[in-house]
């Protein structure tokens, strides 16, 4: 057993520390410190950067620009780039439908969507759940009906997050009625311009537009944009599901919020003193670092081993279970952090633009409202609860 | 013992209930929360004629009851509405007032004609109630105060502001903090604004203002935390009718979602869980019970149930609203539904007179005193 980073690991470190300190500007970073509303602008230009350095997509095979960095390199990556406040990559054209694409899609689909994921051409969304198929997604009923070289697409997906920026969107649709619910599933590329597809927002309990309602009234979909086989697309989607783990466990985005909690506690002050030196506080804050340091080592754990050819497995339920709860954790120590000042809320001040004096501490305004956007993390990309049910089927014969 | 209300509470309880089923639906409500006052003067004036302000305080200082039984029944009616007027803000104030004697005002402010708030915490005072910086100086004879003071509910629309400074004494003691009556002129500098679960508050800054003192000089904290033991059995009362509106909720929603061909109330896991919650508020309801049957006990005794009460509504606040987000799905993240504006008065709520932490520790202290 070795727990320490080798030479080389502390070098990339460094260097990708000296990337961030160099590349990521500054309004960007400031604005994630503060909470304030990142745009599509942001999260565009950050990707730009990212992949000017050929480090916007470490996962995809080399060959179509990605890195081949171990997991270690990957786990100090993310722990990089989150702590220096870096706006998360937006997964869905990146590590959702790109790793699909290599391996089920074809030569002429690679040669076309992946350089346009990475220069930006094209944004992608998510359009998976329905109103009726949630956690029970094979229930999906969006159709796609053939007919000649099209497909005619009809139905409506939900909760597509970011789907207002988006000019492509990846869907799960109902090709076949026949067997299984299962077995009749394609995976379908849509280009969002076509006739026929509606965006409506939906605003969450804080107040923001993050997710929409995608609505498909007679969309003709070349076949073309057929992942691989017809009635195959629940396979595809498994597989993503199983395969991406980078980022289930929310290491990096963890240890930064625990960094930042910890500077704000430090500044609380209660009877005078700091917040972090309040037996009560303390202990709060002490056991979500003793988990989340534990953690670090689950996920390097099963990091480590799917890089040595590990079969995936529930692994990525466990990572998503427990640490989305350590992420919420951190979201809720910083509600009490602030005391009376979690209760003051203007959304305008959440705008870059916004110059007032702040109501409170500056970084008190966005924390009640993360405390419930976060919420959000243990209901998506299957709910806790799911997650626990595959554990029970995979891990215990009960 | 007999826990069942006597007849003339359950009319109040009645009449309340029935005028917010029939004027205060959840449309209503973030139409009142999100104007510009963030509630509604017409309503304020409605609850007067009710005579639900009056419900708050005793026939000595001109209402109709005060007690806190009164309390509970007039709050956990408010919860289930999600209601924003200024109850709160009145209940604090009012209290002290009636308290020093000060009836004529607080008549007015009963019948409506005058709002009232309490200008006490400040930017660093966090939930100790002792620590009050604003000072208060006389001269010729007349009082004058300066300071700041922080997250005012109800500070803006307030006519009148019971203001706490010190007259002597440090930061920390509760000597030497008297009470002050200011009239919320223009001098009086205030920024409002939406408390992020839709209620009136603000930052108040002032400025060599002139003061009335209300009872003692210095012997103010007495009074205010009576009339903070007041608030907190009130708060916590709205906060169990808010929990018992997010429970029916999930269990209704539980028999009519479906996934996997069945409700997703026939799965065992989410069963539990909403067994436990209802346990829960039980405990709650108990806890709530207990500060309202003992605010008219020694402070002591007063205290440690209200400290009680308040940690339950933190813990157990949580527990509620983080389960009825998450077994509702995605549909409890929206604006739209009107769960997640219960979950997040629930858990604002612990930001109120001090959360779950302040008020385990109070009370491990005052069983120290006991
Ligand atoms: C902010 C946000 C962003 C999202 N972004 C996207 C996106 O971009 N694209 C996309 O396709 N989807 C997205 N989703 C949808 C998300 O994947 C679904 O919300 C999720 O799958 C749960 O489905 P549901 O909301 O219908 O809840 P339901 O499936 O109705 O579940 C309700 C409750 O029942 C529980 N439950 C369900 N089945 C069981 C069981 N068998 N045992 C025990 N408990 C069970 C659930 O865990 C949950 O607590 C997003 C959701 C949110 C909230």
């Amino acid at each position: 057993m070795d727990l320490g980073y080798s030479k080389e690991e502390n070098e990339f470190r460094e260097e990708v520390r000296n990337f961030l300190a160099e590349n990521l500007p500054e309004r960007i970073s400031e604005k994630v410190r503060l909470g304030k509303r990142l745009g599509r602008d942001d999260m565009a230009r950050w990707h730009a950067i990212l992949n000017e350095r050929g480090w916007l997509a470490p996962g995809w095979p080399a060959e179509h620009g990605g890195t081949n960095w171990t997991a270690v390199q990957k786990h100090i990556f993310d722990e990089e780039t989150w702590a220096a406040g870096a706006p998360r990559t937006v997964p869905f054209g990146i590590s959702m439908l790109a790793p699909v694409l290599h391996k089920f899609g074809s030569e002429e689909q690679k040669r076309h969507y992946l350089p346009r994921i990475l220069d930006g051409t094209d944004w992608w969304c998510q359009g998976y759940s329905e109103p009726g198929a949630g956690s029970d997604l094979a229930s999906l009923r969006t159709s796609a009906t053939r007919d000649g070289d099209h497909y005619i697409v009809n139905g409506q997906k939900t909760w597509t997050t970011l789907g207002q920026y988006a000019n492509m969107i990846f869907c799960l649709v109902r090709t076949s009625g026949e067997g299984k619910p299962q077995e009749g599933i394609s995976f379908l590329l849509i280009d969002m311009d076509t006739p026929g597809v509606e965006v409506r927002p939906i605003i969450l309990i804080d107040g923001e537009h993050e997710v929409n309602e995608v609505f498909f009234d007679n969309v003709k979909v070349p076949v073309e944009n057929l992942v691989g086989e017809e009635n195959m697309g629940w396979t595809y989607a498994k597989y993503l599901l199983t395969h991406e783990r980078t980022g289930t466990a929310n290491i990096g985005n963890s240890n930064a919020a625990l960094q930042r909690l910890k500077k704000i506690a430090g500044e609380q002050r209660k009877a005078g003193r700091s917040l972090l030196d309040d037996p009560y506080f303390a202990a709060r804050l002490a056991r979500v670092e003793i988990d989340l340091e534990a953690m670090k080592t689950t996920n390097l754990r099963i990091l480590v081993d799917a890089d040595a050819g590990a079969a995936p497995g529930p692994e990525s339920s466990m990572l998503k279970v427990k640490g989305t709860i350590i992420r919420q954790e951190i979201n809720d120590l910083a509600r009490r952090a602030l005391g009376p000042y979690a209760l003051p809320f203007s959304s305008e001040a959440m705008d870059e633009g916004y110059n007032d004096e702040p109501v409170g501490p500056e970084y008190a305004n966005p924390i009640a409202a993360k405390y419930f956007n976060n919420r959000k993390m243990s209901i998506y990309a299957g709910s806790n609860e799911i997650q626990r049910e595959i554990i029970k089927k995979t891990k215990m014969d009960l | 013992m007999d826990f069942s209300l006597k007849d003339d509470r359950r009319m109040l309880q009645e009449t309340l209930m029935r005028f917010l089923a029939d004027n205060y639906d959840i449309e209503k409500r973030h139409g009142f929360a999100m104007s510009d006052e963030h509630f509604s003067r017409e309503m304020w004036g409605q609850f007067a004629e009710l005579g639900i302000i009056g419900a708050l305080f005793p026939e000595k200082v001109g209402g109709y009851g005060g007690e806190g039984v009164d309390l509970m029944v007039v709050f956990e009616a408010l919860g289930r509405h999600l209601v924003v007027e200024p109850f709160l803000p009145t209940l604090l104030a009012g209290s002290v007032l009636a308290g020093t004697g000060n009836i004529h005002l607080l008549e007015q402010a009963i019948a409506g004609d005058r709002l009232l708030a309490l200008a006490h915490g400040e930017p660093d005072s966090r939930y100790e109630l002792e620590r009050v910086a604003t000072t208060a100086v006389k001269k010729d004879d007349a009082w004058h105060v300066s300071g700041n003071k922080a997250v005012v509910l109800g500070g803006k629309a307030a006519t009148h502001l019971v203001v706490s400074a010190r007259t002597s004494g440090e930061q920390g003691e509760e000597k030497g903090i008297s009470l002050f009556l200011v009239e919320n002129r223009e001098s009086v500098r205030c920024r409002d604004y939406a408390t992020f679960d839709g209620y009136a508050a603000a930052e108040i800054v002032l400025d060599d203002e002139a003061a009335e003192l209300l009872g003692e000089e210095g012997n103010g904290f007495p009074l205010l935390e009576e009339a903070h033991a007041r608030a907190i059995t009130a708060v916590t009362a709205e906060a169990l009718g808010a929990m018992e509106v997010a429970r029916a909720m999930t269990v209704e929603y539980m028999k009519e979602r479906k996934q996997f061909g069945v409700p997703i109330g026939k799965f065992q896991a989410l069963q539990h869980r909403m067994a436990d919650v209802l346990i829960e508020i039980e405990q709650m309801r108990s806890a709530v019970i207990n500060t309202a049957g003992h605010l008219g006990d020694t402070p002591l005794v007063r205290e440690r149930y209200a400290s009680s009460a308040k940690y339950l509504a933190g813990t157990i606040g949580r527990q509620v609203a983080e389960e009825a987000i998450q077994i509702h799905g995605g549909m409890g993240m929206t604006w739209e539904y009107a769960v997640g504006h219960f979950a997040k008065r629930i858990i604002m709520i612990d930001h109120l007179f001090g959360d779950t932490d302040h008020h385990l520790e109070r009370y491990i202290a005052l069983g120290r005193n006991g």
